[in-house]
């Protein structure tokens, strides 16, 4: 296996160097000039010199000029000259497209070369990418250079610091578990600074104590050469880090303490760097106290500014994304400007621009997240991803390939292991005595075996190498061996330190990360322990850490969210979210599991206590990500556990899944550049499901008193519907969801019965409840809310009247706290035929006057089968509280949303499209318009597990503004 | 020294609390100072209006049922004794502390840290958390921001999650088993609390 993969890799690593070879050759100078590592006046701007500027730019500049003959290979020209005069048909246009071409072969290669690697997972678990495309960068540039006698490619520091560290920083950022990177904030920047400064600092004057000795080195090396040597082969690496660490998978607060301390260490090396450029060119005899003053004044504004310029973008982004709403689409873009931009500003100051980017990420992420829509975020996490995995493999390829070219470096054997050897002693030295110094401090100190992690994984990597490449030769005489020194180190660590830091973390049985999510169990626990925490702390006078972050809490939670989230996110609860996340996850692992839960005695769900057969379940975004659009969910494709599916039960789910695309797909037929819109009718025809949805999570709730069986349950019914779908008098291409599934549900066998013939009593539970809801009033919200616990419990409620219902508009019953949504996504995974429940519900519109359900058998533990059918009531409501249980029930929940009116222009904007935003699966307003058009034959929507994800969303159902075309 | 020692004689009984605590004789003038500050009236003992008057804890969604830990059933004052016992629970775990194999489980042992907060969820001390105690909680953290048609869903599934033995309620045992995440990753045994205070010291 290995072999045969190092034989595809060497194919194709050698037909990209040919490819590589021949645009080589047909360089024009321009691109030479600015692939190659220019010297630069240090004076200039930190990293970048101008003259750096954007290569790619000024190359696609030149190569657009009409001319360009200055193109003399022999292809090009002779195709020019063949085609003479008159109209050639075929054109070679080789320096029109150049230098996109080359980018883009760049990037295929490295694709590619990422695709090889894992072919064999035998060899990826052993092997680090990272030392893979550092390999290949070698192949690949002592090809160029065999071929063309120069190498015109190198890791061009312009390219690096513009381009490819910002996306892995933007990544980092905004992505950077916020709780664990400020819960550790102090060891963090414990390291970061005085870590950083301790190795430069010790680096630099020991490797001057080895030149002073003789061992290395040549008389024009001066202190200030090492030390700013120091400063620059000292800092860990965000690049490597992240490249060695995310497959080693240690416990996360060993990850984001050395990765913390990659990013922030940013500004220590900036400063350091600038500083010891500036002695060096005036020269060390020139340097007065006054400017070691002056570097630690600069290092304060560099960091503090870098860190400000963050945070500023970070609250323009946030309240940019609160008025996104009409402009979905380009709500991904907004986030990648912005937090490229607090980059750039940063850099144009010269601040720390790595520090401004994370900060920035860090800071908005939890207001982008809340306030973008759920494609969007999707959008912006995939392409993230893609851009930082992509820069990175760029970055080490581009490693390998710098190291060949030997006119760039001079070995000193000295230099070289003088340097490996202080850098690895002195990491470790420093890492054990801070670390003793922040364990006095620490509730969980961190380890002997931690500590050596930490040291060992003080990897250096590309952002040294840019560095150490923008010195001037001029200036600093000995640049070429530290180019040499530095190629070597980065190798070293991100090479040997790389391939064996897992081994070592195995042997040293370093904890592991868990990879399984938290559990709604945790949330809730961990909420309650920070407030226990909080007023413990409060109790026994002290103002620790958990005050002051409850006082953040408190402080984000009046002001800044008040500023930065939509007035409809606004009310979400951090608790609720968490909440329809993992309900999220449980119902897609219940559809990979074979969609059918039915069988196994109880459903049991990935995120339970008691899961045992359950593979770890990828969270939705990757799920979706996986399944392309999440609109085509063939249930075939799915990876199924296997033994968990019946072949008839997969029958059901094709049946369902093939009838219910069609309709899907008719409304996919619009185009608009600008929005994905979504059908008018099928927006209503959702809104129509939701209430549908709604309307029987309410039957259910009344009696349930185990979830997850009544998703069991109605996820078979559903796939009894589409069995049984030729009796019902519906066409065939539509699933009628009925109630009734005799087979499936021995215990209902009544309910099944009356279904067809007669308007569903237990729909009429559903529209009763709108009847009633209507009246209420935003005010009345709490007071509903609390006394719907206890409504439902001893049902006394009178049913409603149809009149009631008309006269209040549904959509203005509800305005007010946000309805729990669930994710366009998380609906689409429910196929259904929306026109069909459009069309059920507005029957059911008519059935209000219908009389209340009958009472039902009522089993306490009636098998939870038997919930499918219909509403069970649980003996203590009493029989005739079915009904009005769930009449109430509804109640309450549709109380909780206002319907803006049109007074309250902001209000009603940002509820009207939160049916958008989160496509709400079910919505406790009415569909707009209940014209009675049907008789009145309902069925019970499939709810499936979705209804665990519903939430009651605003449905924009009623609100005409709603009713637009929708983005996204 | 004198003066720490004179005032540890004040408080009676003093070396069996720091044995059963396992405070410095430095924790305990601490807590002892704050009780005493809590106590404004001097009665040596705190009824829940002590507890009341500190701000923060009013606006602490739990705080009352924190407040109610400190009383045992029946009883409307804390002395200074139940007072650092309580406050006990939330030092860290020692890692070092010789094992005695005839000692009693100390009292910031890890059970002994989630049987408080367990406690703080089953208000009727039936050993099970209800549902409806379940969702009082859950309404009292979340306020007004969620329906209660959210809350209930959140109830039963949180139960759905840790319920075991089907009976519809978490027992210790159940809360136990979902909640050791919580132990290792930050909150329970990484509280600074009473941290701050050893280093005080």
């Amino acid at each position: 296996m290995r072999g045969l993969s190092l034989l595809l890799f060497i194919t194709v690593a050698s037909d990209a160097t040919t490819d590589l070879y021949v645009t080589g050759a047909s360089l024009p100078p321009e691109l030479e000039v600015s692939a190659a590592p220019a010297v630069t006046s240090p004076v200039a701007s930190r990293y970048i010199p101008e003259e750096y500027g954007h290569p790619g730019i000024a190359l696609a500049r030149s190569a657009e000029e009409p001319a360009a003959p200055s193109t003399e290979d022999g292809e090009s020209s002779s195709h020019h000259h063949h085609g003479g005069g008159g109209y050639k048909i075929v054109q070679w246009e080789w320096s029109y497209v150049q230098t996109p071409y080359i980018i883009a072969s760049w990037l295929l290669v490295a694709s590619v070369a990422k695709i090889l690697f894992h072919f064999s997972q035998r060899f990826t678990t052993a092997v680090p990418e990272s030392c893979m495309l550092i390999l290949l960068g070698l192949v690949l540039g002592a090809v160029v250079l065999i071929a063309s006698k120069k190498q015109p490619y190198q890791l061009d520091p312009g390219l690096f610091f513009l381009f490819l560290l910002p996306t892995i920083v933007g990544d980092a950022g905004y992505f950077m578990p916020a709780r664990l990177f400020f819960d550790n904030l102090g060891a963090i920047l414990m390291y970061a600074v005085v870590g950083t400064l301790w190795n430069a600092f010790c680096t630099g004057f020991c490797l001057y104590g080895v030149k002073m000795a003789g061992a290395i080195g040549e008389l024009l090396w001066g202190l200030m050469d090492f030390l700013l040597f120091g400063a620059l082969i000292s800092a860990v690496d965000p690049v490597a880090v992240l490249a060695v660490f995310e497959e080693v998978h240690v416990n996360e607060t060993l990850f984001i303490i050395v990765f913390g301390e990659s990013l922030l260490n940013d500004a220590v090396t900036v400063v350091l760097y600038e500083v010891y450029i500036s002695f060096v060119e005036v020269g060390p005899g020139n340097v007065y106290t006054a400017d070691y003053f002056k570097g630690i004044a600069s290092f304060l504004i560099v960091s503090i500014g870098g860190t400000l310029v963050g945070l500023i973008f970070a609250v323009i982004l946030a309240f940019v994304t609160r008025f996104t709403k009409k402009v979905r689409i380009i709500e991904p873009l907004f986030v990648f400007l912005l937090v490229y931009l607090a980059y750039l500003t940063a850099e144009l100051f010269s601040l720390s621009a790595i520090l401004s980017m994370t900060f920035c990420g860090i800071g908005c992420n939890k207001y982008v997240e809340a306030n973008i829509s759920q494609k969007s975020r999707t959008t912006v996490k995939y392409t993230m991803k893609t851009l930082a995995s992509i820069a990175e493999t760029i970055i080490f390829i581009f490693l390998g390939i710098s190291a060949v070219d030997k006119s760039k470096w001079a070995w000193d054997t000295g230099l070289v292991v003088s340097t490996l050897i202080f850098i690895l002693v002195f990491r470790a030295v420093g890492v054990a005595g801070q670390t003793w110094f922040l364990n006095w401090f620490r509730l969980v100190p961190l380890e002997k075996i931690d500590q050596v992690m930490m040291s060992y994984g003080g990897l250096r990597g590309a952002v040294a190498f840019a560095l150490v490449v923008l010195l001037d030769k001029e200036q600093v005489k000995a640049k070429d061996y530290f180019v040499a020194t530095t190629i070597v180190v980065v190798f070293f660590t991100v090479m040997f330190q790389g391939l064996t830091i897992k081994p070592l973390v195995k042997w040293l049985k370093v904890p592991r990360s868990t990879n399984r999510k938290p559990t709604i169990n945790e949330e809730i626990h961990e909420h309650a322990f920070d407030h226990i925490l909080t007023a413990v702390e409060d109790i026994a006078g002290l103002n620790g850490y958990h005050h002051w972050r409850d006082k953040w809490e408190q402080f984000d939670k009046n002001y800044l969210s008040k500023l930065l989230l939509r007035k409809s996110v606004y009310h979400k609860s951090e608790l609720w979210e968490a909440y329809q996340k993992i309900n999220i996850r449980d119902a897609i692992s219940v559809i990979d599991q074979g969609g059918n839960v039915l069988t196994s005695a109880r459903l049991s769900l990935p995120s339970m206590a008691s899961r045992t057969s359950f593979p770890e379940v990828t969270n939705v975004t990757n799920y979706l990500r996986e399944n392309g659009s999440g609109v085509c969910l063939d249930l075939q494709v799915i990876d199924t556990v296997p033994g968990a599916k019946i072949e008839e039960e997969l029958e059901t789910h094709h049946v369902l899944a093939g009838n219910l695309y069609k309709p899907r797909r008719r409304y996919q037929s619009h185009y608009s550049r600008h929005f994905m819109t979504v059908g008018e009718k099928e927006r209503q025809d959702r809104e129509v499901f939701q209430r549908n949805m709604h309307n029987r999570l309410e039957s259910f709730k009344s009696t349930r008193y185990k979830r997850h069986k009544k998703d069991r349950s109605q996820k078979k019914r559903k796939g009894s519907d589409a069995k049984e779908q030729d009796t019902s008098d519906k066409p065939r291409r539509n699933v009628s969801w009925q109630d009734k599934d005799p087979v499936v549900v021995p215990m209902a066998p009544e309910e099944d019965k009356h279904d067809p013939s007669e308007p569903d009593k237990y729909d009429d539970v559903g529209i009763t409840f709108v009847a009633r809801k209507a009246p209420e009033t935003p005010k009345e919200r709490p007071k509903s809310v609390s006394a719907a616990l206890d409504v439902c419990q001893s049902p006394v409620a009178a049913p409603p009247s149809p009149t009631c219902g008309e006269k209040n508009l549904p959509w203005k019953s509800g305005m007010g706290s946000l309805p729990p949504c669930v994710s366009v996504e998380a609906t689409k995974i429910i196929p259904i035929d929306l026109q069909q429940a459009w069309n059920q519900s507005i029957s059911s519109l008519e059935s209000l006057a219908s009389p209340p359900a009958p009472p039902e058998p009522q089993h306490p533990r009636v098998s939870t089968l038997s919930r499918l059918g219909g509403p069970v009531r649980t003996p203590t409501k009493g029989k005739s509280g079915g009904g009005v249980c769930a009449a109430s029930g509804s109640d309450t929940g549709s109380g909780q949303f206002r319907f803006p009116t049109g007074k309250e222009e902001e209000e009603e904007g940002t509820l009207s499209q939160q049916p958008q935003e989160m496509q709400p699966l079910m919505s406790s307003l009415r569909p707009p318009p209940p014209p009675a058009t049907q008789s009145a034959r309902k069925r019970r929507n499939p709810c499936v597990y979705l209804r665990s994800l519903v939430t009651v969303p605003p449905s924009g159902g009623g609100d005409p503004q709603s009713r637009r075309p929708t983005q996204l | 020294m004198g003066s720490t020692s004179s005032t540890l004689l004040k408080i009676p009984n003093v070396e069996v609390l720091m044995q059963e605590t396992g405070f410095s004789p430095a924790h305990i003038i601490r807590l002892h100072d704050r009780f005493k500050a809590l106590d404004k009236k001097g009665r040596g003992h705190l009824c829940p209006q002590d507890f009341g008057a500190i701000k923060e804890l009013a606006m602490n969604p739990i705080g009352d049922r924190i407040i109610g830990a400190f009383f045992s059933p029946g009883k409307e004052t804390v002395d200074f004794h139940t007072f650092v016992k309580i406050l006990a629970h939330f030092r860290p775990v020692d890692k070092n502390r010789p094992k005695e194999p005839n000692s009693p489980e100390p009292i910031n042992s890890r059970s002994n840290k989630l049987r408080f907060a367990f406690q703080l969820y089953d208000q009727d001390k039936d050993g099970k958390i209800s549902r409806d105690e379940l969702l009082k909680v859950l309404r009292a953290m979340l306020g007004m921001q969620v329906t209660e048609e959210q809350l209930e869903s959140i109830a039963d599934r949180t139960i759905q999650e840790a319920d075991l033995d089907r009976d519809d309620a978490i027992s210790f045992e159940e809360f136990r088993k979902v909640s050791p995440e919580i132990l290792h990753s930050r909150c329970f045994i990484k509280a600074p609390v009473i941290m701050l205070m050893e280093r005080d010291c």
